[in-house]
């Protein structure tokens, strides 16, 4: 095992997929030259030139619409978005073509590529620049979502990412670029589907990702010198996304908080809650609560910011709320 | 608001008659005017108004008979409204809500309502009942109602704990179930007597009491008994230990890889009766009733079938070394499909076994005798015979199908090539 920060073993995949495909190229705003907003493509420039690592214009529906055509003539495009929410200028690009065309090709033309970048809020990047767009983009059937909480997972993910034949998106959080964490050695893929219980605990079960495993598991510190055993699920991918671990969790707690970042209306949050009752009703003791960001416009005021994101206290409480 | 009830004027009370009304509908009201009279059973009383207000909400009718706590008419003070619904479904459920009417008069017979009286449940009050859906789930699977719970969680909410604790209240409550057939007299211990000298059981006679309790008190068993021929199994044994000095095969693995044998094509005698149904495990699991210091073991030889008589051998003088030793697993121990109990070293002839569950047949197994036998001809020759004895559970097997697996086990002992 060895120590990296998240954005570094992000930086480890793509060398090494860059390493073993010759067909594959990274693109995206001031990822060469200045390597990276939040550095996670720093030295690839250097190392592999202007062929494998393009600096695009500041263009998202160009440059994601080029990154289709090339991976639907047999290139291995990965694609950074500076931001998530940048990528809502190519979301025509993304759920009308990415998402639809080996379905309107009947099987014959499939658009391999990643769109991989930051999305969340915790980084006063205000309204336009703060989204979480995990459940508009897991609403479109037709891509992956990919939300790794840990450099472990994002490195073993992103690589199962690149070697999949379907539109992967692949979310990254601004908040988790510099978490430390153990990192396997040597080649490992992560498959998708496949959710990781984080913590064991019989009491509550939290059903989370990306950076709300991190929240989960300090509420969960906490809790347990309270005599109070929280079980964090970690779903990995929500698209597709291992039910049947939640399920099992569910059953042997009795009890779930669905925890993300994005906007608590019509979040993923409320998916993880229908899903649960449809599946496991029988076995619910509690009413499955949502921890979520405030509905609002994220403030650019750092204080309001923290009011509108979720903390390890509204963990805290939600699950003292279910054990009521 | 304040809610009046038909209040339980004694512990036996379950309804009560509203004889009239003393104010009616809109009438104010002053804090202890009596407002409407009441029959019970055994007695005429005055409820009277336990605050000033006004009389609203008047859902029972005069000569009407109601549950005790059902919602008849609210106070309501100034500034409040009747709940949407006044059918008799919204009395509240706070602690303002519980009865605190007294009775006018008091007649001698009937006990007042205390200030103890418990505040009506939910479905008293003819209201969902809320409970969580596991909280459901567990009542129903005990066959609970519901409104006999009262629940502590969120809103009044039934859940699980408060199912559970009423389980364990009703199990600590109930008394003992009647035996089906009452004993003749029922056997109180017997003093101890002095003289008498009492020794602590250790954890495996304790156990083994209770199983063998239970065993032949809940499993119908009949017994079958047949005489095996064991000339041609013997010499086979002798051979083998000849051949091989370093594994003996004892009389018992032959047994067991008979049983193996005959199991394997009577596989009803391996099944096992499981609420209503007939189970057949995943394989041929033979216990072999062990006798240890401390007491009597099963240990488990698993998955028999097909299983050479020197495996088996071999399988079974470790598993017994590690009974011996209290070494075996509780996986050893557990899953047993069939079991062998053999007294036959002991010089017993023949004995009947108590079956040891899972397993729906034990075989008690004599010991080999040197016994005059006469043949067809008239001609008397001594020969070893065995007698075998074995206990059935008569859910899963029938005389008949006993005695056919016995009549292959006798076979396949007096002709041990079938073993092979």
């Amino acid at each position: 095992m060895a120590t990296r920060l998240y954005r570094e073993a992000i930086r480890e995949a793509l060398i090494e997929e860059l390493d073993r495909n010759p067909r594959m190229f990274l693109m995206g705003e001031d990822i060469g030259r200045y390597q990276g907003t939040f550095r996670v493509t720093e030295g690839l420039f250097q190392k592999y030139g202007p062929k494998r690592v393009w600096d695009t214009p500041i263009s998202e529906p160009g440059f994601i619409a080029i990154a289709i055509g090339a991976a639907i003539e047999g290139l291995k495009p990965v694609v950074e978005v500076m931001t998530w929410s940048f990528a809502l200028l190519a979301f025509d690009q993304i759920v009308n073509h990415a998402a639809k065309i080996l379905y309107k090709s009947g099987g014959a033309c499939a658009v391999p590529i990643v769109v991989r970048g930051p999305a969340g809020p915790g980084r006063q990047l205000a309204a336009q620049h703060s989204h979480s767009l995990e459940a508009w983009l897991a609403h479109a059937p037709g891509l992956k979502v990919v939300l790794p909480s840990t450099p472990a997972d994002a490195k073993g993910l992103l690589k199962t990412a690149i070697r999949d034949h379907n539109p992967v998106m692949f979310i990254e959080h601004p908040r988790l670029y510099l978490t430390k964490g153990e990192v396997p050695e040597g080649e490992y893929t992560i498959p998708f589907g496949v959710a990781e219980i984080k913590r064991r605990g019989r009491d509550v079960t939290i059903v989370t990702y990306s950076r709300g495993v991190v929240l989960a598991l300090h509420a969960a510190e906490q809790l347990a010198e309270q005599g109070i055993e929280v079980e964090v699920v970690d779903l990995r991918t929500l698209v597709p996304c291992d039910w049947e671990t939640v399920f099992e969790s569910v059953r042997r707690t009795h009890r779930a908080i669905a925890l993300h970042d994005d906007w608590r209306f019509v979040g993923f949050g409320a998916e993880i809650a229908a899903q649960i009752q449809e599946h496991a009703f029988d076995y619910l003791d509690a009413p499955v609560l949502r921890v979520a960001g405030a509905d609002v416009p994220m403030p650019y005021n750092k204080h309001l910011e923290a009011l509108a994101v979720p903390n390890e206290q509204h963990v805290i409480e939600a699950v003292k709320q279910v054990l009521a | 608001m304040h809610t009046i009830i038909m209040p339980k004027m004694g512990d036996a009370m379950e309804e009560g008659t509203l004889v009239r009304w003393l104010k009616q509908e809109g009438d104010t009201v002053a804090e202890g005017e009596p407002i409407a009279e009441i029959a019970t059973d055994k007695a005429t009383v005055e409820i009277e108004a336990p605050v000033s207000g006004v009389l609203r909400g008047i859902s029972v009718a005069e000569g009407a008979v109601v549950p005790v706590n059902t919602p008849l008419a609210y106070i309501l003070q100034a500034g409040e409204s009747l709940p949407s619904q006044t059918d008799g479904k919204a009395g509240a459920p706070t602690s303002t809500a519980t009865p605190v009417l007294a009775p006018a008069e008091m007649p001698t017979p009937v006990a007042a309502p205390s200030a103890t009286t418990p505040a009506p449940t939910p479905a008293e009050r003819g209201e969902r009942i809320l409970a969580s859906p596991l909280a459901r789930k567990i009542a129903s699977e005990h066959g609970i109602d519901l409104a006999q719970i009262q629940g502590t969680g969120p809103k009044g909410r039934i859940v699980e704990r408060d199912v559970l604790a009423f389980i364990e209240a009703r199990k600590a409550a109930a008394p003992a179930p009647a035996p089906a057939v009452a004993p003749v007299a029922a056997p109180a211990p017997a003093p101890i007597a002095a003289g008498e000298r009492v020794e602590s059981l250790n954890r495996l006679r304790q156990i083994t009491a209770q199983r063998t309790t239970e065993a032949y008190q809940t499993i119908p068993h009949f017994y079958l008994t047949i005489e095996i021929d064991m000339e041609n199994a013997l010499a086979l044994r002798q051979q083998l230990n000849q051949i091989n000095e370093s594994l003996r095969v004892s009389v018992n693995d032959l047994i067991v890889k008979a049983c193996a044998v005959a199991l394997e094509q009577h596989p009803v005698v391996n099944a096992r009766y499981q609420d209503g149904q007939l189970v057949h495990p995943d394989g041929i699991h033979i216990g072999i009733a062990v006798a240890v210091e401390q007491g009597l073991l099963v240990a488990v030889l698993k998955h028999c079938e097909g299983k050479s008589l020197r495996r088996i051998a071999q399988e079974s003088q470790t598993l017994i070394q590690k009974a011996r030793d209290g070494k075996l697993l509780p996986d050893e121990m557990t899953g047993n499909t069939f079991t062998v109990s053999n007294l036959g070293m002991f010089g017993i002839e023949q004995f009947t076994a108590i079956i040891n569950p899972p397993a729906s047949a034990i075989l008690a197994v004599g010991a080999t005798r040197r016994v005059p036998i006469v043949n067809d001809d008239g001609s008397i020759v001594p020969r070893q015979r065995m007698k075998v004895t074995m206990s059935c559970d008569h859910r899963v097997i029938d005389g008949a199908v006993g005695a056919q697996f016995l009549q292959t086990l006798k076979q396949v002992l007096e002709s041990p090539m079938l073993m092979v």
